[in-house]
Protein backbone atom coordinates (compact mmCIF):
# COMPACT_ATOMS: atom_id res chain seq x y z
CA UNK A 1 0.00 0.00 0.00
CA UNK A 2 1.35 3.31 -0.89
CA UNK A 3 1.97 5.96 1.48
CA UNK A 4 3.32 9.73 0.05
CA UNK A 5 3.24 12.71 1.99
CA UNK A 6 1.77 16.45 0.95
CA UNK A 7 4.49 18.38 -1.10
CA UNK A 8 4.56 22.59 -0.38
CA UNK A 9 1.10 23.84 -0.62
CA UNK A 10 1.52 26.45 -3.79
CA UNK A 11 0.08 29.79 -2.91
CA UNK A 12 -1.73 32.33 -4.96
CA UNK A 13 0.94 34.65 -7.21
CA UNK A 14 -1.11 37.43 -6.73
CA UNK A 15 -2.21 37.42 -2.80
CA UNK A 16 0.06 34.57 -1.36
CA UNK A 17 -3.66 33.06 0.05
CA UNK A 18 -3.74 29.14 -0.60
CA UNK A 19 -3.79 28.14 -4.44
CA UNK A 20 -6.75 26.19 -5.70
CA UNK A 21 -5.53 26.50 -9.55
CA UNK A 22 -2.10 25.55 -10.77
CA UNK A 23 -0.99 27.02 -14.45
CA UNK A 24 2.08 24.86 -15.32
CA UNK A 25 2.42 26.94 -18.66
CA UNK A 26 2.95 29.88 -16.69
CA UNK A 27 4.86 28.43 -13.64
CA UNK A 28 2.17 30.01 -11.63
CA UNK A 29 -0.92 29.06 -9.15
CA UNK A 30 -4.03 31.37 -8.08
CA UNK A 31 -5.82 31.05 -4.95
CA UNK A 32 -10.26 31.10 -6.32
CA UNK A 33 -10.56 35.10 -6.42
CA UNK A 34 -7.46 35.81 -8.16
CA UNK A 35 -8.08 33.29 -11.34
CA UNK A 36 -11.37 34.62 -11.89
CA UNK A 37 -10.21 37.99 -12.43
CA UNK A 38 -6.77 36.24 -13.90
CA UNK A 39 -9.63 34.97 -16.20
CA UNK A 40 -11.16 37.95 -16.73
CA UNK A 41 -8.37 40.24 -17.48
CA UNK A 42 -6.99 37.26 -19.79
CA UNK A 43 -10.60 37.62 -21.87
CA UNK A 44 -10.95 41.48 -21.88
CA UNK A 45 -7.68 41.66 -23.24
CA UNK A 46 -8.34 39.15 -26.08
CA UNK A 47 -11.04 40.98 -26.85
CA UNK A 48 -9.11 44.76 -26.46
CA UNK A 49 -5.96 43.80 -28.63
CA UNK A 50 -7.92 42.00 -31.64
CA UNK A 51 -10.43 44.75 -31.27
CA UNK A 52 -13.34 41.97 -31.05
CA UNK A 53 -16.27 43.89 -30.43
CA UNK A 54 -16.99 47.06 -28.48
CA UNK A 55 -19.59 47.26 -25.19
CA UNK A 56 -22.25 49.54 -27.70
CA UNK A 57 -22.12 46.21 -30.16
CA UNK A 58 -24.97 42.81 -29.50
CA UNK A 59 -23.01 40.10 -29.40
CA UNK A 60 -24.58 36.76 -30.02
CA UNK A 61 -22.89 33.69 -28.16
CA UNK A 62 -22.92 30.40 -29.34
CA UNK A 63 -23.68 28.06 -26.65
CA UNK A 64 -23.21 24.63 -27.00
CA UNK A 65 -24.10 23.78 -23.27
CA UNK A 66 -20.29 23.26 -22.97
CA UNK A 67 -17.85 24.75 -20.63
CA UNK A 68 -16.32 26.88 -22.89
CA UNK A 69 -19.45 27.95 -24.54
CA UNK A 70 -21.10 28.54 -21.44
CA UNK A 71 -17.74 30.15 -19.28
CA UNK A 72 -17.65 32.35 -22.35
CA UNK A 73 -21.28 33.56 -21.70
CA UNK A 74 -20.76 34.07 -18.16
CA UNK A 75 -17.18 36.39 -18.49
CA UNK A 76 -18.90 38.68 -21.57
CA UNK A 77 -21.93 39.25 -19.13
CA UNK A 78 -19.48 39.63 -16.09
CA UNK A 79 -17.30 42.04 -18.19
CA UNK A 80 -20.40 44.40 -19.29
CA UNK A 81 -21.15 43.15 -22.91
CA UNK A 82 -24.87 43.33 -24.44
CA UNK A 83 -25.46 39.63 -24.78
CA UNK A 84 -27.89 37.00 -26.68
CA UNK A 85 -26.99 33.36 -26.07
CA UNK A 86 -27.45 31.14 -29.52
CA UNK A 87 -27.83 26.99 -29.25
CA UNK A 88 -28.23 24.76 -31.87
CA UNK A 89 -30.07 21.63 -31.36
CA UNK A 90 -28.64 19.55 -33.22
CA UNK A 91 -31.18 16.42 -32.82
CA UNK A 92 -28.49 14.08 -31.37
CA UNK A 93 -30.83 12.19 -28.91
CA UNK A 94 -29.84 12.32 -25.09
CA UNK A 95 -26.89 14.32 -25.76
CA UNK A 96 -28.96 17.28 -27.17
CA UNK A 97 -31.88 17.24 -24.76
CA UNK A 98 -29.23 17.04 -21.88
CA UNK A 99 -26.80 20.16 -23.21
CA UNK A 100 -30.38 22.30 -24.27
CA UNK A 101 -31.64 21.99 -21.05
CA UNK A 102 -28.29 23.14 -19.14
CA UNK A 103 -28.43 26.02 -21.98
CA UNK A 104 -32.08 27.01 -21.00
CA UNK A 105 -31.06 27.25 -16.77
CA UNK A 106 -28.35 29.01 -17.38
CA UNK A 107 -30.04 31.44 -19.22
CA UNK A 108 -32.99 31.41 -17.35
CA UNK A 109 -30.87 31.91 -14.24
CA UNK A 110 -28.93 34.58 -15.21
CA UNK A 111 -32.34 36.46 -16.47
CA UNK A 112 -30.22 36.23 -20.20
CA UNK A 113 -32.22 36.07 -23.64
CA UNK A 114 -31.39 33.35 -25.74
CA UNK A 115 -32.58 32.20 -29.76
CA UNK A 116 -32.94 28.57 -30.25
CA UNK A 117 -32.47 26.65 -33.68
CA UNK A 118 -34.33 22.81 -33.97
CA UNK A 119 -32.08 20.91 -36.15
CA UNK A 120 -35.18 17.78 -36.37
CA UNK A 121 -37.63 20.64 -36.61
CA UNK A 122 -35.59 21.81 -40.05
CA UNK A 123 -35.91 18.90 -40.99
CA UNK A 124 -31.79 18.03 -40.44
CA UNK A 125 -31.28 16.39 -37.40
CA UNK A 126 -27.51 15.59 -37.57
CA UNK A 127 -27.75 11.73 -37.32
CA UNK A 128 -30.41 11.76 -39.72
CA UNK A 129 -27.99 13.92 -42.65
CA UNK A 130 -25.34 11.44 -41.52
CA UNK A 131 -27.32 8.77 -42.10
CA UNK A 132 -28.53 9.50 -45.62
CA UNK A 133 -25.48 11.58 -47.12
CA UNK A 134 -22.67 9.40 -45.52
CA UNK A 135 -21.11 12.66 -44.79
CA UNK A 136 -18.95 12.66 -41.50
CA UNK A 137 -20.69 14.00 -39.07
CA UNK A 138 -18.63 17.12 -37.78
CA UNK A 139 -17.95 17.91 -41.36
CA UNK A 140 -22.08 18.36 -42.11
CA UNK A 141 -22.53 19.21 -38.16
CA UNK A 142 -20.03 22.23 -38.87
CA UNK A 143 -21.60 22.97 -42.15
CA UNK A 144 -25.24 23.28 -40.70
CA UNK A 145 -23.80 25.21 -37.77
CA UNK A 146 -21.58 27.77 -39.63
CA UNK A 147 -25.02 28.21 -41.46
CA UNK A 148 -27.48 29.07 -38.73
CA UNK A 149 -24.47 31.41 -36.93
CA UNK A 150 -25.00 33.80 -39.98
CA UNK A 151 -28.35 33.15 -40.76
CA UNK A 152 -29.63 34.02 -37.00
CA UNK A 153 -26.92 36.89 -37.18
CA UNK A 154 -28.52 38.29 -40.20
CA UNK A 155 -31.71 37.70 -39.26
CA UNK A 156 -31.74 39.61 -35.95
CA UNK A 157 -29.08 41.84 -36.70
CA UNK A 158 -25.88 40.99 -34.75
CA UNK A 159 -22.97 42.65 -36.40
CA UNK A 160 -20.65 40.04 -34.24
CA UNK A 161 -20.73 35.85 -33.20
CA UNK A 162 -18.71 34.79 -30.53
CA UNK A 163 -17.97 31.40 -30.35
CA UNK A 164 -16.30 29.12 -26.69
CA UNK A 165 -12.74 28.11 -28.96
CA UNK A 166 -10.08 27.93 -26.58
CA UNK A 167 -6.17 27.85 -26.80
CA UNK A 168 -6.31 24.50 -27.48
CA UNK A 169 -8.45 23.95 -29.96
CA UNK A 170 -6.75 26.76 -31.97
CA UNK A 171 -3.66 24.75 -31.63
CA UNK A 172 -4.58 21.44 -32.69
CA UNK A 173 -6.33 23.51 -35.53
CA UNK A 174 -3.31 25.17 -36.38
CA UNK A 175 -1.32 21.64 -36.11
CA UNK A 176 -3.38 20.30 -38.51
CA UNK A 177 -3.44 22.95 -40.88
CA UNK A 178 0.71 22.87 -40.73
CA UNK A 179 1.00 19.04 -40.73
CA UNK A 180 -0.99 19.44 -44.36
CA UNK A 181 0.45 23.03 -44.98
CA UNK A 182 -3.32 23.79 -46.00
CA UNK A 183 -2.03 28.01 -47.15
CA UNK A 184 -5.71 28.65 -47.36
CA UNK A 185 -6.52 27.24 -44.23
CA UNK A 186 -3.72 28.94 -42.59
CA UNK A 187 -4.31 32.02 -44.03
CA UNK A 188 -7.93 32.48 -42.61
CA UNK A 189 -6.79 30.67 -38.98
CA UNK A 190 -7.29 34.15 -36.88
CA UNK A 191 -8.63 34.78 -33.31
CA UNK A 192 -11.30 37.40 -35.68
CA UNK A 193 -12.51 36.50 -39.15
CA UNK A 194 -13.65 39.64 -40.85
CA UNK A 195 -16.63 39.35 -42.89
CA UNK A 196 -15.60 38.53 -46.50
CA UNK A 197 -19.93 40.17 -47.74
CA UNK A 198 -22.10 42.63 -45.91
CA UNK A 199 -24.32 39.47 -44.83
CA UNK A 200 -22.15 38.03 -42.76
CA UNK A 201 -21.08 38.57 -39.03
CA UNK A 202 -18.08 38.67 -37.83
CA UNK A 203 -16.69 35.58 -35.98
CA UNK A 204 -14.69 36.25 -32.86
CA UNK A 205 -12.98 34.06 -30.10
CA UNK A 206 -12.40 35.60 -26.64
CA UNK A 207 -10.94 32.66 -25.11
CA UNK A 208 -8.28 32.01 -27.75
CA UNK A 209 -5.74 33.37 -24.98
CA UNK A 210 -6.93 30.57 -22.43
CA UNK A 211 -6.33 26.55 -22.42
CA UNK A 212 -9.31 24.23 -22.21
CA UNK A 213 -8.01 23.25 -18.28
CA UNK A 214 -8.29 27.04 -17.68
CA UNK A 215 -11.93 27.12 -19.23
CA UNK A 216 -13.07 24.02 -17.00
CA UNK A 217 -11.44 25.40 -13.95
CA UNK A 218 -12.92 28.55 -14.77
CA UNK A 219 -16.26 26.45 -15.27
CA UNK A 220 -16.13 24.59 -12.01
CA UNK A 221 -14.81 27.90 -9.82
CA UNK A 222 -17.99 29.81 -11.23
CA UNK A 223 -20.24 26.56 -10.01
CA UNK A 224 -21.84 27.04 -13.93
CA UNK A 225 -23.79 23.56 -14.59
CA UNK A 226 -22.31 22.18 -18.16
CA UNK A 227 -22.58 19.03 -20.19
CA UNK A 228 -19.40 17.56 -18.73
CA UNK A 229 -20.30 14.16 -21.32
CA UNK A 230 -18.45 14.28 -24.58
CA UNK A 231 -20.33 14.68 -28.12
CA UNK A 232 -21.20 11.05 -29.39
CA UNK A 233 -19.50 12.30 -32.69
CA UNK A 234 -16.15 13.41 -31.18
CA UNK A 235 -14.97 10.09 -30.74
CA UNK A 236 -11.58 9.39 -33.32
CA UNK A 237 -12.07 12.77 -34.48
CA UNK A 238 -8.51 13.86 -35.38
CA UNK A 239 -8.47 16.95 -33.10
CA UNK A 240 -8.50 14.78 -29.89
CA UNK A 241 -5.37 13.17 -31.57
CA UNK A 242 -3.53 16.56 -32.71
CA UNK A 243 -4.61 17.83 -28.64
CA UNK A 244 -2.82 14.52 -27.17
CA UNK A 245 0.24 15.58 -29.06
CA UNK A 246 -0.35 19.09 -28.32
CA UNK A 247 -0.60 18.15 -24.35
CA UNK A 248 2.62 15.58 -24.12
CA UNK A 249 4.50 18.58 -25.52
CA UNK A 250 2.85 20.76 -23.27
CA UNK A 251 3.65 18.51 -19.98
CA UNK A 252 7.72 18.30 -21.05
CA UNK A 253 7.66 21.60 -22.22
CA UNK A 254 5.23 23.76 -20.25
CA UNK A 255 3.83 27.24 -22.14
CA UNK A 256 4.06 25.07 -25.92
CA UNK A 257 0.76 25.55 -26.80
CA UNK A 258 0.89 29.49 -26.38
CA UNK A 259 3.84 30.43 -27.92
CA UNK A 260 2.80 27.63 -31.20
CA UNK A 261 -0.66 29.84 -31.21
CA UNK A 262 0.24 33.17 -30.22
CA UNK A 263 3.09 33.79 -31.87
CA UNK A 264 1.85 32.29 -35.16
CA UNK A 265 -0.78 34.96 -34.88
CA UNK A 266 2.36 37.72 -34.12
CA UNK A 267 4.55 36.57 -36.65
CA UNK A 268 3.17 34.04 -39.04
CA UNK A 269 -0.28 34.89 -40.15
CA UNK A 270 0.77 38.32 -41.44
CA UNK A 271 2.60 36.75 -43.46
CA UNK A 272 0.40 33.97 -45.23
CA UNK A 273 -2.78 36.30 -45.78
CA UNK A 274 -3.56 35.77 -49.26
CA UNK A 275 -5.60 37.46 -51.68
CA UNK A 276 -9.31 37.04 -50.83
CA UNK A 277 -11.01 34.11 -52.28
CA UNK A 278 -12.94 37.09 -54.29
CA UNK A 279 -16.36 38.35 -53.07
CA UNK A 280 -19.11 35.86 -52.58
CA UNK A 281 -21.54 35.79 -54.92
CA UNK A 282 -25.32 34.47 -53.15
CA UNK A 283 -26.51 31.57 -52.81
CA UNK A 284 -29.45 30.99 -55.16
CA UNK A 285 -31.39 29.05 -52.41
CA UNK A 286 -31.07 30.37 -48.93
CA UNK A 287 -29.82 34.00 -50.44
CA UNK A 288 -26.70 33.75 -47.51
CA UNK A 289 -23.40 34.62 -49.15
CA UNK A 290 -21.64 31.71 -51.05
CA UNK A 291 -18.58 31.27 -53.43
CA UNK A 292 -21.04 28.66 -55.08
CA UNK A 293 -24.19 29.38 -56.86
CA UNK A 294 -25.64 26.78 -53.86
CA UNK A 295 -23.95 27.11 -50.82
CA UNK A 296 -22.92 24.11 -48.86
CA UNK A 297 -25.98 23.84 -46.36
CA UNK A 298 -28.27 24.09 -48.87
CA UNK A 299 -26.05 21.10 -50.95
CA UNK A 300 -26.25 19.27 -48.01
CA UNK A 301 -30.23 19.56 -47.91
CA UNK A 302 -30.71 18.51 -51.11
CA UNK A 303 -28.64 15.31 -50.99
CA UNK A 304 -30.54 14.87 -47.41
CA UNK A 305 -33.99 15.85 -49.30
CA UNK A 306 -33.23 13.75 -52.44
CA UNK A 307 -32.09 10.58 -50.50
CA UNK A 308 -34.75 10.57 -48.15
CA UNK A 309 -37.74 10.30 -50.89
CA UNK A 310 -35.70 7.90 -52.79
CA UNK A 311 -34.98 6.17 -50.21
CA UNK A 312 -36.92 2.44 -49.91
CA UNK A 313 -40.57 3.06 -47.45
CA UNK A 314 -39.48 1.02 -44.70
CA UNK A 315 -36.32 2.74 -44.10
CA UNK A 316 -35.96 4.58 -40.90
CA UNK A 317 -33.18 6.96 -39.36
CA UNK A 318 -31.49 4.78 -36.66
CA UNK A 319 -31.42 7.08 -33.50
CA UNK A 320 -28.05 7.50 -31.81
CA UNK B 1 -10.42 5.56 -1.63
CA UNK B 2 -12.62 5.74 -4.58
CA UNK B 3 -12.04 7.31 -7.83
CA UNK B 4 -14.72 8.73 -9.64
CA UNK B 5 -13.60 9.34 -13.47
CA UNK B 6 -15.84 12.09 -15.40
CA UNK B 7 -17.38 12.03 -18.26
CA UNK B 8 -16.82 7.83 -18.79
CA UNK B 9 -18.40 7.20 -14.94
CA UNK B 10 -15.75 4.34 -14.56
CA UNK B 11 -15.01 3.96 -10.96
CA UNK B 12 -11.54 2.17 -9.14
CA UNK B 13 -10.92 1.95 -6.06
CA UNK B 14 -7.27 2.03 -5.15
CA UNK B 15 -5.64 1.88 -1.00
CA UNK B 16 -2.80 3.97 0.21
CA UNK B 17 -2.47 7.70 0.16
CA UNK B 18 -1.04 9.43 -2.57
CA UNK B 19 0.06 13.44 -3.57
CA UNK B 20 -1.96 14.22 -6.61
CA UNK B 21 0.67 14.50 -8.75
CA UNK B 22 1.51 11.00 -7.58
CA UNK B 23 -1.75 9.79 -8.24
CA UNK B 24 -2.14 10.93 -11.58
CA UNK B 25 1.28 9.59 -12.59
CA UNK B 26 -0.06 6.33 -11.80
CA UNK B 27 -3.10 7.22 -13.45
CA UNK B 28 -1.07 7.67 -16.79
CA UNK B 29 -2.96 11.44 -16.78
CA UNK B 30 -1.34 14.68 -17.28
CA UNK B 31 -2.12 17.31 -15.21
CA UNK B 32 -3.42 20.40 -17.26
CA UNK B 33 -5.83 17.53 -18.87
CA UNK B 34 -7.84 16.50 -15.82
CA UNK B 35 -9.45 18.54 -12.70
CA UNK B 36 -8.97 16.77 -9.82
CA UNK B 37 -12.28 17.12 -7.09
CA UNK B 38 -12.89 16.52 -3.66
CA UNK B 39 -15.38 17.57 -1.92
CA UNK B 40 -16.43 20.08 -4.07
CA UNK B 41 -12.88 21.30 -3.69
CA UNK B 42 -10.51 21.75 -6.85
CA UNK B 43 -7.67 19.91 -5.47
CA UNK B 44 -3.94 21.07 -6.51
CA UNK B 45 -0.78 18.53 -7.09
CA UNK B 46 0.57 18.98 -4.19
CA UNK B 47 -2.43 17.68 -2.27
CA UNK B 48 -2.87 14.17 -0.24
CA UNK B 49 -5.83 11.93 -0.85
CA UNK B 50 -5.78 8.75 0.97
CA UNK B 51 -8.80 5.85 1.61
CA UNK B 52 -11.13 8.08 2.94
CA UNK B 53 -11.74 10.02 0.07
CA UNK B 54 -14.02 10.03 -3.35
CA UNK B 55 -11.99 11.79 -5.63
CA UNK B 56 -13.71 12.92 -9.12
CA UNK B 57 -11.34 13.13 -12.18
CA UNK B 58 -13.10 15.14 -14.71
CA UNK B 59 -11.38 15.19 -18.12
CA UNK B 60 -10.89 18.69 -19.51
CA UNK B 61 -9.95 17.87 -23.01
CA UNK B 62 -13.37 17.98 -25.44
CA UNK B 63 -13.24 16.76 -29.33
CA UNK B 64 -14.90 17.15 -32.25
CA UNK B 65 -16.11 20.16 -33.74
CA UNK B 66 -16.28 23.43 -30.78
Amino acid sequence: MRTSRPGPKPRCKRCRAPAVVQLHSHHTAFCRDCFLFYFQRQVQRAIDSEHMFTREEPVLVAVSGGKDSLALWDVLQLLGYRTTGLYLNLGIGEYSTLSRAKVEAFARERNLPLLQVDFAAEGHAIPDVVALTRRPACSACGTAKRHHFDRVALEHGFPVVATGHNLDDEAARLLGNVLRWDMNYLARQSPVLMPSHEKFARKVKPLFRLSEYETAAYAFLRKIDYVVDECPNAAGASQLLYKDVLQRLEAEMPGTKQSFVLEFYRRARRLLFQEALGAPTTCSRCGLPSHRPICRFCSLLDEVTSKRTSAPPTSHTSPV
Amino acid sequence: MRIVFLPSRKELELRGSYRVADLLRELKLLPGTVLVIRNNEMLTTEDLVDDTDTVEIRNVISGGAA
